[in-house]
């Protein structure tokens, strides 16, 4: 007996940590990665010596990359926190690549071949002030010297170990340095600004030790607006706050002399607002209106003249020295489907050094920036290659008129994500480019079966590698029996839609979304969700499944909505509308009309919902079910959570059948003295629940409460709301809900003390896991509610339930109150929190385990039985059996079952489960500025046999056995003949 | 093998017939040993014959009633073992179970070959038939309860609502955080 229940805890505590990790092997079979920089802010070539031409990249999302120039992969590139804005970039000495960062406040070295640090200073000063970082070949005793005017002083900092040799302040309260000049060759620097807005300040500094020269100031009629456009070395050219006065200022030898000049001299017609869109060309600088961009030469003592007046969206690039006392620079206009650089000295505005066409993808929208790099040919002319920025964010590098490569960086901002079904296979039509013949497969199998056998040679080895990861079934562009291949459409922050192939991770459509652009009415349109608007079910098979996009006019939230409506399996954007009213609240509802399209709910910010789609048939399907459709609202400014139900139609002055008006039929509002909204979560509406029961120890039942209706809402003390540690545990405190939203029933309220947010959430079946911080622990915890349905307990006659004569599966509403217990835990985790995930299953019978999100931009998976609240210190037999671990104060990291195994998405910003269509199988994909794809089956694929099953080894053994079976049979009648015979 | 064949061949199987004809008169070549006589025999010969089928009739019914109790014994057997094997799920406990629902069951399908032998008109063999289908039948109820505790029979309301859906929602509520 003994032994018996010794081998059973031994079987049991084995079976309880299931082995998750992946063989070295099997890397990249089921997963891909990818790298992303993201929208690149500023860029600087590194091409002189003769080692790996690169490029160095500072990005909007603050990244430093170096990219190798050849093919645009990313050599080393550092992530900095979300408030560390790159503020300016350069590479010193050939070899270290100077940051600034944090509004000027921190100045670091990297070792530019392999991205290591080599110092870091943090410059401080008397106040905030725009950033500036200039890194002209200065030398003070043979020291490099970099300058930098930041917070309103200006350092001068030792390229070698960035010690800074001296500094000056500038206190003037009003001062706003613009520009820090250096001109070449001289042992001093020119700071000059505004101060109070309308005199033009100069301050000549010796080089050598910070002492002041001179100091001169002007004052003027005029305000001043930001931008001032250097175009000489003592010259520089700003514009007025009404952008109508081009003021042109010199300072030669300290003498400040200048001269306006109106826009409207320059331009016969009314031009409006201007603004100086570049500076830095010596010489030429370019204004920029609505209608034109305008191109003016400064000649002489504050000459104008305009140059070039183009009506083309055109981009003008930084200048670039090609050689001694010579700069040129480049202009990138559209023209059609093609976009034309051309690069131009700056003396000479008639002649071109460049000038090429390029086709260009019509999905990358418009050119936003452009760096120029040249090389010398060899027949010593001068070549330029273009690194260009476009509107969907991605990178392209341009060279003798061609596109060397291109990186999709928009994906490193993804808004939202939604899947697709592929097609179905037809017989017939070959979709695979690579259909793979019998011989090949033949071959496949051979080697395989080798390797089971272990007769492989390593080249063997290598190539059934090469065949397991290259393998043409995975990337196949249909459907596939066990639901793994589908697209994951991806919106980005510049409004382009990606079909990403999860097989490959392959882009199999992109679109950018064009019908913002054509109507004049929406000017800044930004795109906010993407929702699924048809998926092919029964009787439109044929069909082709589409999202629905929905945008908005603007950043504000009465701004008018833009709805796209875009085929899923070719990305022609085949409906798009422009709506009357503005878009606060998208509820996508669980009915569709004839043709399935889904029926969705927009509420404007009057809070009146439209239906769509507009068809008689939608409002047909919906008059039926009117009556049980709600809406709630969480205003977490106001800290007020309101429910509403639909009115009839909008009221006389809109006079539109798919206007309803709203009803308020309750509301919570929580004291703002004492609680702050921080958290929300609900059940994704697509999670699948196979049974209403737990089975708990004892074969006793467990009813659990089940809603889509349910909410989850954390709050903390306004106090608290800020970073942690900013409060004492007295004044902290978390307290979270569990609401109904139909009757705003507060099912559930608990009050964590002394704790405090973030708090990421995660809501499925009938549970809540979130994660907070325990300021009196110091430790980070994550808690579980589990909600059940006292109602139903007594359902426990067997007879009642053998003839069916229950209503435990009859239509429940939420008016019916129904008498819940909740059952709650918390358990220290070590780790604090990026974002949280469940695992989601076809029919939902699999264990469910917890995706975490860790600070190291890993995924990490956790068994939902860690955080089960019955977990007891010793559990009872019965206890045991039913799968219940023994309580322990903190949750376990294992650390085999980090799904991202040795990868890393940076910047994780969500995770997204995906049924697949094996029950025992979740798609995973995790992004952030990267990607991250992989299949992950919470209770190991138990339903399918694993990838490296042998095949050919079984068909072996079989046809080896039933040839024996012959032989010996044939061997047996001889023999008996024989002995018959004898 | 020519020789083996011709034996094999002519086929002569023989047999020896041991039955007793001790009773029947010798044939006449042989005279009866003196002092034989065998009219005497011939004359207790019903006497003994009654005798002996009484005893043999006694001793039936008694091998009879033997026969019945028997599974009593592996009644006792069943439960120490049942015992041994523990009230979880294993290969051990699973194959005490479906033997001892399996015995019972099998013996009740051959009552009447078990009970072959001692067939005879003058044994009444209803009493240890009874008693011997209901030993086994207690040794089927002893195999279904120990099923029971092993929790393989669906007598518990957790098993009939294990795979019940969730019941449908009337209502349907949607919204959040503004966008």
């Amino acid at each position: 007996m003994a032994i018996m229940s010794f081998i059973f805890v031994f079987f049991f505590f084995s079976s309880l940590q299931p082995i998750l990790s992946l063989y070295e092997d099997q890397v990249g079979l089921m997963d891909w990665h990818q790298q992303y920089i993201g929208k690149v802010k500023q860029a600087v070539f590194h091409t002189h010596k003769t080692g790996r031409k690169r490029v160095v990249a500072s990005t909007e999302q603050n990244i430093i990359a170096t990219l190798d120039l050849r093919r645009g992969e990313i050599f080393w590139r550092h992530v900095l926190g979300p408030n560390d804005v790159v503020d300016g970039i350069d590479i010193a000495l050939g070899k270290y690549v100077i940051t600034l960062s944090s509004g000027g406040s921190i100045l670091r070295a990297w070792n530019l071949p392999d991205g290591q640090m080599v110092w870091e200073s943090s410059l401080h000063g008397p106040k905030h002030s725009k950033p500036l970082l200039l890194t002209r070949n200065l030398i003070i005793e043979k020291d490099n010297v970099l300058i930098v005017f930041s917070n309103g002083r200006l350092n001068a900092v030792s390229c070698i170990d960035g010690e800074v040799l001296w500094k000056k302040d500038f206190e003037e309260e009003s001062l706003e340095v613009q520009q820090v000049i250096q001109p070449p060759g001289s042992g001093f620097i020119y700071v000059v600004g505004f101060a109070a807005s309308s005199q033009f300040e100069m301050y000549k500094i010796n080089a050598k030790n910070g002492e002041l020269l001179k100091h001169e100031s002007t004052a003027f009629s005029g305000r001043f607006t930001g931008e001032v456009s250097l175009v000489s070395s003592e010259t520089v050219v700003a514009l007025d706050s009404t952008g109508s006065i081009l003021l042109t200022i010199s300072f030669h030898n300290g003498k400040i002399s200048s001269q306006q000049t109106p826009v409207s001299n320059l331009l016969e017609d009314s031009p409006g607002l201007a603004v100086i869109i570049h500076p830095s060309v010596t010489g030429i600088f370019a204004i920029k209106t609505d209608a034109a961009t305008i191109f003016i030469r400064v000649i002489g003592e504050g000459k104008l003249e305009v140059v070039e007046k183009t009506n083309h969206e055109t981009v003008v690039s930084d200048a670039l020295s090609i050689s001694e006392g010579q700069q040129a620079f480049a202009l990138v206009q559209h023209a059609g489907s093609s976009i034309h650089l051309t690069v131009k000295p700056a003396h000479d505005w008639d002649s071109n050094l460049l000038k090429e066409s390029i086709k260009m993808d019509q999905q990358r929208g418009f050119v936003h920036k452009v760096f120029i790099n040249n090389y010398i040919r060899t027949d010593r002319s001068h070549g330029f290659r273009a690194l260009i920025v476009m509107e969907d964010h991605s990178l392209l590098l341009l060279q003798q008129g061609a596109i060397v490569w291109s990186r999709e960086d928009g994906l490193a901002s993804i808004i939202d994500v939604t899947t697709s079904e592929l097609p179905v296979e037809k017989a017939g039509v070959s979709v695979a480019k690579v259909e793979l013949n019998l011989f090949e497969w033949l071959k496949g199998h051979v080697l395989k079966l080798k390797g089971t056998l272990m007769l492989a040679t390593p080249e063997d080895i290598a190539a059934i590698q090469h065949m397991r990861l290259k393998s043409s079934e995975k990337s196949k562009m249909t459907r596939d029996h066990n639901g793994f291949r589908k697209l994951l459409i991806a919106l980005t922050r510049a409004g382009k839609l990606f079909a990403l192939h999860t097989g490959d991770g392959r882009i199999v459509w992109s679109h950018l979304l064009q019908s913002p652009h054509k109507s004049e009415s929406c000017r800044q349109p930004i795109v906010l969700n993407l929702y699924q608007w048809l998926v092919p079910h029964h009787h439109a098979l044929d069909e082709n499944p589409s999202v629905l996009v929905v945008g908005r006019c603007g950043p504000s939230s009465d701004a008018l909505g833009v709805l796209s409506l875009v085929d899923s399996y070719t990305g022609k954007e085949f409906s798009s509308l422009s709506l009357v009213h503005s878009v606060a609240q998208v509820i996508p509802l669980p009915y569709t009309d004839s043709t399935e399209q889904r029926l969705h709910l927009l509420i404007d910010a009057d809070k009146h919902a439209h239906l769509y789609p507009k068809t008689p048939e939608a409002i047909d399907s919906f008059q039926s079910e009117f009556s049980n459709v709600y809406w709630y609202s969480v205003d977490d400014d106001n800290g007020i959570i309101k429910g509403y139900a639909l009115k009839t139609k909008c009221g006389s002055n809109v006079a539109d059948e798919f206007c309803f008006d709203s009803r308020e039929l309750w509301s919570i509002v929580l004291p703002s003295e004492s609680e702050k909204i921080i958290t929300t979560a609900t059940r994704k509406l697509n999670e699948a629940v196979h049974t209403q029961a737990k089975l708990i120890a004892d074969q006793d039942v467990m009813y659990k409460y089940i809603s889509s209706n349910l909410l989850f809402v954390a709050t903390v003390a306004p106090k608290a709301s800020g970073e942690i540690g900013s409060v004492t545990p007295e004044e902290s405190w978390l307290v979270v809900y569990l609401i109904d939203t139909v009757t705003g029933r507060v099912l559930h309220r608990m009050t964590h003390h002394g704790s405090q947010g973030p708090v990421q959430a995660v809501l499925s079946e009938n549970w809540v896991v979130y994660h907070y911080f325990n300021l009196r622990a110091h430790r980070y915890e994550m808690s579980v509610i589990e909600i059940y349905d006292q109602s139903r307990a007594d359902n426990k006659d067997v007879w009642k339930l053998v003839v069916g004569n229950h209503n435990l599966t009859s239509p429940v509403s939420s008016y019916s109150r129904a008498e819940v217990i909740t059952k709650s835990q918390s358990y220290f985790f070590t780790h604090s929190l990026k974002a949280i995930a469940v695992t989601l299953t076809v029919k939902g019978i699999t264990s469910k385990q917890l995706l975490i999100g860790t600070i190291g931009d890993q995924v990490l998976a956790l068994d939902k039985r860690f955080l089960d609240p019955r977990r007891p210190v010793n559990p009872t037999q019965a206890e045991r059996e039913e799968g219940i671990i023994p309580l322990t104060d903190s949750l376990p990291i294992i650390p085999q079952s980090y799904i991202t195994h040795s990868l890393r998405v940076e910047g994780l910003q969500s995770i997204i489960t995906v049924a697949a269509k094996l029950e025992s199988t979740t798609l995973v994909f995790a992004h952030g500025l990267d990607l991250f794809f992989t299949h992950y089956a919470p209770s190991r694929t138990y339903d399918s046999l694993t990838e490296d099953f042998s095949y050919a080894l079984l068909l072996i053994t079989i046809v080896a056995l039933v040839a024996a079976i012959f032989v010996t049979w044939i061997l047996s009648q001889r023999k008996e003949l024989q002995d018959r015979w004898r | 093998m020519e020789k083996g064949k011709g034996i094999m061949g002519s086929g002569g199987r023989w047999a020896v017939d041991f039955s007793d004809n001790s009773t029947a008169p010798p044939s006449r070549d042989i005279p009866d040993p003196p002092g034989f006589t065998r009219a005497s025999v011939d004359q207790d010969d019903s006497t003994v014959s009654r005798q002996k089928k009484d005893a043999e009739s006694n001793w039936k019914a008694q091998k009879a009633w033997e026969v019945a109790q028997a599974p009593f014994k592996n009644l006792l057997m069943m439960g120490f073992m049942m015992w041994m094997a523990g009230n979880t799920v294993h290969l051990f406990s699973i194959g005490i179970t479906f033997s001892a629902l399996w015995q019972p069951i099998s013996a009740l399908q051959g009552v009447g070959k078990v009970f072959e032998p001692y067939k005879d008109n003058k044994v009444d063999l209803l009493g240890p038939k009874l008693l011997f289908i209901a030993l086994n039948l207690g040794g089927l109820a002893l195999g279904v309860w120990k099923l029971n505790t092993l929790g393989l029979l669906p007598t518990h309301a957790s098993d009939w609502v294990s795979s019940l859906p969730p019941a449908q929602e009337v209502e349907y509520s949607g919204g959040g955080i503004p966008l």
